[in-house]
């Protein structure tokens, strides 16, 4: 490929559609993440007491992980309400891309937690509220953040799929460039994604080291 | 010096150890309270209730205001299953306990725990507390203000020889397991409780830290005014073998005792 001079000036020149571009990539990404949050965290909560629900939500999340993603795209289409092409169709599925990681790993962390500790805590008269909040879920949180960045680096990759379903974002420029066989437009979108993504990571692992305890 | 660092005269301590386990039952506050502080009636407690795999058999024990009692037993003998009926972390399979009078099944199981400390071998410290936030863990669940906890924390560290400026902002993992120990039984003191449940709490230590431990304790039994062993109780496979004040207690022909009487000359620095 050719990364030349030729790159740097259609960056340049199209630096505000690029730039908005990846500001609808984030958006997503977010709003994807959030929901993706909203539902896998409660989840890994309650399935920590109950095997069955565990098997259950576990398997399901998994079912969904395995599916490749265009394929998965290509399943949520004819779906009434959900389906159809365009952003929403798009959310949902990187919604349920997500969820397995952020589900395994609440569950891990706060299942992980030491026996002896758990123990004291009850013993001490900790109500289970507050053994949860004040005990299982701030040793917890890094195992649980290590979730949410895989979570959230799959859905940056994922989302960039995504607009072949015309949900916006940066793989717009990826897609087109690979139709009119242009480097330079390819790599308008590759390069922003590829960035999003290393950032991201590299950020949420600075936070999952500082919130890791012993 | 006792009303100073305000321990209750009357605090439960129950303490065992590996193998030949020691529990020690310190006595209670409750002033008004006449009669059995503990009582197990013909107490039976079967894992997920199934009848065949009992832990503990038709155990049947008082334990008057004011008694130091100490369990011995086995690894298995039912020691810890023992104590957690007593702070009902376990509720009886058959029977009743009771404390203050009132069985622990029908106790606000937060109100009961929060009157009993409760001591576990592997000290169980919060790993992302401090020192001081793990000894004030209690008071501050009780909703005590700031300075009264702080103050409080400070004695309690030093009752267990830390000093409070050099200990009470550390984690525990900045701590070696004797003096983690040390916090786990300041933690079990720090809400004054009526009762004190001590479960093994030298056992996962080395041998010499252990003994200067189990020295360090027989001094701090001392300032709690509660050196002298009323009972100790002998638990074999569930069941109570023996009971009996401790002089008459190595005197017994029970084969149980017998063997703990054999293995005290063995280990230097052992109990009783």
């Amino acid at each position: 490929m050719n990364a030349s001079p030729s790159y740097w000036s259609f960056f340049a020149e199209h630096r505000a559609e690029i730039l908005g571009a990846t500001a609808d990539h984030m958006m997503l990404v977010v709003i994807a993440m959030l929901i993706a949050m909203a539902i896998a965290l409660p989840l890994g909560m309650l399935i920590v007491e109950r095997p069955a629900l565990r098997a259950l939500s576990m398997g399901i999340a998994n079912i969904f992980q395995t599916i490749p993603s265009l394929a998965l795209f290509g399943l949520l289409i004819p779906i009434p309400f959900i389906g159809g092409i365009g952003r929403r169709t798009a959310i949902v599925a990187l919604v349920l891309y997500a969820l397995l990681p952020i589900l395994r790993n609440t569950y891990v962390g706060l299942s992980g937690i030491d026996p002896a500790v758990l123990e004291a805590a009850e013993a001490m008269g900790m109500t289970s509220a507050q053994i949860l909040f004040r005990v299982r879920f701030p040793l917890a949180l890094s195992v649980i953040l290590a979730g949410i960045r895989t979570a959230t680096v799959i859905t940056i990759g994922v989302a960039t799929i995504a607009a072949e379903i015309g949900a916006g974002g940066l793989g717009t420029f990826v897609f087109r460039g690979v139709a009119l066989v242009s480097d330079s437009l390819i790599l308008a979108g590759a390069m922003p994604a590829a960035l999003l993504a290393l950032l991201s990571d590299c950020l949420l692992g600075l936070l999952e080291r500082r919130l890791r305890v012993a | 010096m006792r009303q100073k660092i305000g321990v209750g005269r009357r605090t439960t301590l129950i303490w065992s150890r590996r193998g030949w386990g020691l529990s020690i039952e310190m006595n209670a506050k409750i002033e008004s309270f006449s009669g059995n502080l503990i009582e197990f009636r013909d107490v039976s407690y079967h894992i997920n209730d199934i009848p065949g795999r009992a832990v503990i058999s038709g155990v049947s024990l008082a334990v008057p205001l004011g008694e130091t009692l100490v369990l011995l037993g086995r690894s298995g003998s039912g020691k810890t299953t023992l104590l957690r009926l007593i702070n009902a972390l376990y509720l009886p399979s058959q029977g009743e306990v009771l404390v203050e009078g009132r069985p622990t099944a029908e106790w606000d199981v937060i109100r009961l725990r929060r009157g009993i400390g409760y001591v576990i071998q592997e000290a169980g410290l919060f790993p992302h507390f401090t020192v001081a936030e793990n000894v004030g863990l209690v008071p501050s669940l009780e909703k005590w203000d700031r300075q009264r906890t702080t103050a409080r924390v400070g004695e309690l560290l030093r009752l267990v020889g830390l000093d409070p400026a050099e200990f009470a902002d550390r984690h525990p993992r900045e701590l070696s397991g004797g003096q983690r120990q040390r916090v786990g039984v300041a933690r079990a003191l720090a809400a004054d409780p009526a009762i004190l449940l001590m479960d093994e709490p030298f056992g996962a230590l080395d041998p010499v830290t252990r003994t200067e431990l189990q020295k360090e304790f027989k001094a701090l039994a001392g300032r709690l005014q509660k050196t002298i062993v009323s009972r100790i109780v002998l638990l074999d496979t569930g069941r109570i073998a023996a009971v009996a004040p401790p002089q008459e207690f190595l005197r017994m022909d029970h084969p149980e005792v017998r063997a703990f009487v054999a293995s005290l000359g063995a280990v230097p620095g052992a109990p009783v």
